[in-house]
């Protein structure tokens, strides 16, 4: 066995080309190009088929990983894809953004000794393909059941849970509020990590299997939960994800050029205001930009700034490095892009001009004191340490909570203290009966990949619900 | 597509009403509540009001100002055509009570939000008195419904065309001296309804206003429509449009609106620029 493994890392982890950071921190076009055929398939020999295989178990929805990339090691592509979707429904989505790090790659065993097998790369690689060649089988779908399921929220977890009764035979339909479907695929993370083409191409395969979807359709406004059941519907899901913006509440927070990281990247993705004015809406494009935060919606913000003409764009944390919450590859491209980091400093008030302009941000030096109760060191403030940092566009992206729209007008739906549904861990019922919920409408601000595992639960137990009963 | 079955220009063209099949939101909406709208693939989400809905037809209605590029675009539908998307009721809707006498003030195409609130109070069994006010007498809109949904009506012009010559805070004054008001909802122009909540606030009279900052998504996701009320940050489209008056900050709402003034202005030169090229 350690013999295999020593010829078998002798092939180097292979590289995904990439646009080079000075070219690519100009346009909005995507930074990884992607793997060809024949680099596929060598980096598919890299694996070792283990029998035990530990990725797998670090997979939230349990991807057959060592079966895909076998059949890509042997160049059949369309039974690689065919094996994936079986588990994960969106793999080009998938093997473009999900923190591989910190699950299968971070336990795979040939990244024990060197470099881990490029899961994400791999994945990512045999969706393309799919869709680019079209030569895949579509999965067969079960005889019509008659019953009718409203899937609220048209992101990851609403998609899932979309794709998975449709092909069980119930009638779905999508309620979206935003005019376009995708929620933080298409209005959030940006076309250079995630082309929205291909999110729509997603969704154009749910309504090839029969999902009707309803753009414009703020449900709590437009139509109630309780309409929908008087509409004939049988099950409702809940899928609204975490959309409430968190500014700071320091002094000088409305100024014009500070805007939450929602309405930023809102502006630039869905709106397309990178495109003004050939598109209509237009969007602060600053000179010095700040970006608090250093999660992945901060990453995407300070490397937009970039793209839309920004001199400096910099991020500011009140923590260090150990603890930067965002996917290891955004920070690296940020960093190799040109974003600075500011680490240990906290914000404490904005400066403006006589126009309401701000024209600058008053920060706090921090140290590390002891872990606090998410076990990262607690930031303590040093005291005399302010100083002032320049910028005429300051995004905030300090995280998101629940939005209350759906919920406050549901009175019999329950809600933890932070607002968020209570729903069961295992099945995503929610207090009220036909109801499910998933996503980070359940669990706050967490991953693609977490969205879809709730909504692959709830879809199985709305689908034991419609056949067998509450 | 919501197909435009009604349309009519006032103020010497310079406002547009339109009737729009969104049969949902018909049945949903009330007065206060306002819609968002997108006319083509490129646009804009432009929040309007409803001034208007029918339920039974499934209708509802717009009237805006045409003030820049999206606005412009809006004017060149015609009957037939339609929005690509519309999105609503959003907003809370105002809450109509009867609280006796009570004064609608408005200014320029703010009459067109504030006449379904001023037939709502009067219908709820108010005594209405309403004064609206315009630069000139073209630039008038909706007198006669105003007229219809109070029991009084005052008309005022800046350059006295018509009826009394001067601001709507002037016949305000006289008509809080002269009654015992229980509540104003003033909406207009910023720096209207600051005036009005300046001398409301001197009478010690409740007073509403509608805020009009700049929104996106109008459901309380991105925190650009923020106001300050009484100091605090409120979302304009989750916890307005209407709030008390005196605890509104105009002033950082006036300096909000412009934030994307020199966009909007190459904007909307561009399209007008497209327009005549095209003629
Ligand atoms: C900028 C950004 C970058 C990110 N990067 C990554 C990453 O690299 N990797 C990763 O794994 N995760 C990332 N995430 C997190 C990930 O995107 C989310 O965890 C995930 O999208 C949550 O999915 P969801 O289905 O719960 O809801 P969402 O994707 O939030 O979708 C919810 C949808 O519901 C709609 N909705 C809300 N209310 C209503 C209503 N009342 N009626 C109708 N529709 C409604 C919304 O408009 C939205 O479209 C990122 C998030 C952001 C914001
Ligand atoms: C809740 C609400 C209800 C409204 N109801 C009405 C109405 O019934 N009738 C009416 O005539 N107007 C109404 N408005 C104002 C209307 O939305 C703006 O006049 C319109 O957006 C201008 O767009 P434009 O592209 O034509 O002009 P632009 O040239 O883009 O802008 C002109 C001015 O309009 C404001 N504005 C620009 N974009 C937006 C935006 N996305 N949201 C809000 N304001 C913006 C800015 O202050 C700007 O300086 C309302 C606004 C809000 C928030
Ligand atoms: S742990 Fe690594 S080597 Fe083993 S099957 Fe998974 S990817 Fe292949
Ligand atoms: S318009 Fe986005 S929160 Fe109000």
């Amino acid at each position: 066995m350690a013999e295999i493994a020593e010829k078998k890392e002798k092939i180097p982890r292979q590289s995904m080309p990439e646009q080079a950071a000075k070219v690519r921190a100009k346009n909005f076009e995507e930074v990884p190009t992607g793997y060809s055929p024949e680099v596929a398939m060598i980096e598919a020999k890299r694996c070792l088929q283990c029998k035990k295989p530990a990725c797998v178990e670090g997979c939230p929805v349990g991807v057959d990983i060592p079966g895909f990339i076998g059949h890509i090691r042997d160049g059949k592509f369309e039974q690689a894809i065919s094996l994936i979707w079986k588990r994960n429904g969106l793999p080009a989505v998938c093997g473009r953004v999900c923190p591989q790090e910190l699950q299968c790659e971070g336990l795979c065993i040939v990244g024990k000794k060197g470099e881990p097998v490029a899961i994400g790369n791999l994945e990512r690689f045999a969706a393309d393909y799919a869709r680019k060649s079209g030569e895949c089988e579509l999965p067969v779908k079960a005889e019509p059941t008659g019953k009718k399921v409203a899937v609220v929220g048209s992101g990851p977890s609403g998609l899932t849970v979309a794709g998975d009764l449709a092909l069980k035979g119930h009638e779905v339909t999508i309620f979206e509020a935003f005019h376009k479907p995708g929620g933080v695929l298409v209005y959030g993370i940006p076309e250079f990590r995630l082309p929205k083409e291909i999110v729509f191409a997603e969704v154009e395969g749910l309504e090839t299997l029969g999902v009707k979807l309803e753009c414009n359709a703020v449900v709590g406004r437009t139509v109630s939960l309780d309409e929908l059941f008087e509409q004939g519907y049988d099950a409702i899901f809940l899928g609204v994800g975490a959309g409430l913006p968190t500014f700071l509440n320091i002094p000088g927070e409305n100024l014009i050029g500070i805007l939450s990281a929602n309405e930023y990247l809102t502006r630039s993705n869905l709106m397309k205001a990178y495109l003004f004015p050939k598109y209509d809406t237009p969007v602060v494009r600053g000179k010095n930009v700040i970006t608090l935060g250093a999660g992945n919606v901060a990453m995407d913000s300070a490397r937009t700034a970039l793209r839309l003409g920004a001199q400096s764009s910099r991020i500011v944390y009140r923590r260090s490095r150990q603890e930067v919450p965002a996917r290891g590859a955004e920070v690296h491209h940020a960093e190799e892009e040109g974003v600075e980091f500011h680490f240990l400093t906290s914000p404490v008030e904005f400066k403006g001009n006589e126009k309401g302009r701000v024209t600058g941000m008053v920060g706090l030096k921090m140290e590390l004191g002891e872990p606090d109760s998410s076990g990262r060191r607690r930031p303590i403030a040093i005291k005399g340490s302010e100083f002032e940092l320049e910028c005429d566009l300051a995004i905030i992206a300090v995280g998101a909570g629940a939005n209350p729209l759906l919920t406050q007008s549901t009175k019999d739906l329950e809600l933890n203290k932070w607002g968020y549904i209570v729903a069961d861990e295992a099945t995503g019922k929610t207090s009220k009966k036909g109801v499910w919920a998933g996503g980070d409408i359940v669990t706050g601000s967490a991953t693609v990949i977490l969205a879809m595992g709730a909504g692959r639960q709830a879809a199985d137990s709305i689908h034991d619900y419609l056949t067998r009963g509450w | 597509m919501f197909k435009i079955v009604g349309r009519e220009e006032m103020a010497n063209g310079t406002v547009v009403l339109n009737e729009i099949e969104a049969p949902l939101i018909a049945k949903k909406a009330k007065p206060g509540q306002f819609v968002i709208l997108k006319a083509t693939e490129t646009g804009e989400r432009i929040p309007l009001t409803m001034a208007d809905t029918d339920p039974e037809k499934g209708t509802i209605t717009i009237i805006y100002m045409v003030v820049g590029k999206s606005t412009a675009l809006f004017k060149s539908l015609k009957v037939e055509d339609g929005y690509l998307d519309v999105i609503g009721p959003l907003g809370k809707p105002t809450h109509l009570e009867n609280v006796g006498n009570v004064v609608c003030v408005g200014g320029g195409t703010g009459v067109a939000v504030l006449h379904p609130i001023t037939r709502g109070l009067k219908q709820a069994g108010n005594n209405v008195i309403s004064i609206i006010g315009a630069r000139n007498k073209g630039l008038l809109i909706l007198e006669e419904q105003m007229k219809a949904a109070s029991h009084k009506l005052y008309v005022c012009t800046d350059d006295g065309s018509y009826g009394h010559h001067g601001f709507v805070t002037d016949v305000l004054k006289d008509v809080l001296t002269k009654n015992d008001i229980k509540l104003v909802v003033g909406i207009g122009p910023v720096p209207m309804m600051k005036f009005v909540c300046k001398m409301t606030k001197d009478f010690n009279v409740k007073t509403l206003v509608s805020l009009n900052p700049i929104m996106i998504d109008g459901t309380g996701m991105c925190g650009g429509c923020r106001v300050s009320i009484g100091g605090k940050t409120q979302f304009a489209c989750v916890d307005g449009p209407e709030f008390d008056g005196h605890q509104v900050d105009f002033d950082e709402l006036m300096l909000r609106l412009q934030a994307y003034t020199e966009d909007e202005k190459a904007s909307h030169d561009e399209y007008c620029n497209l327009k005549k090229e095209k003629a």
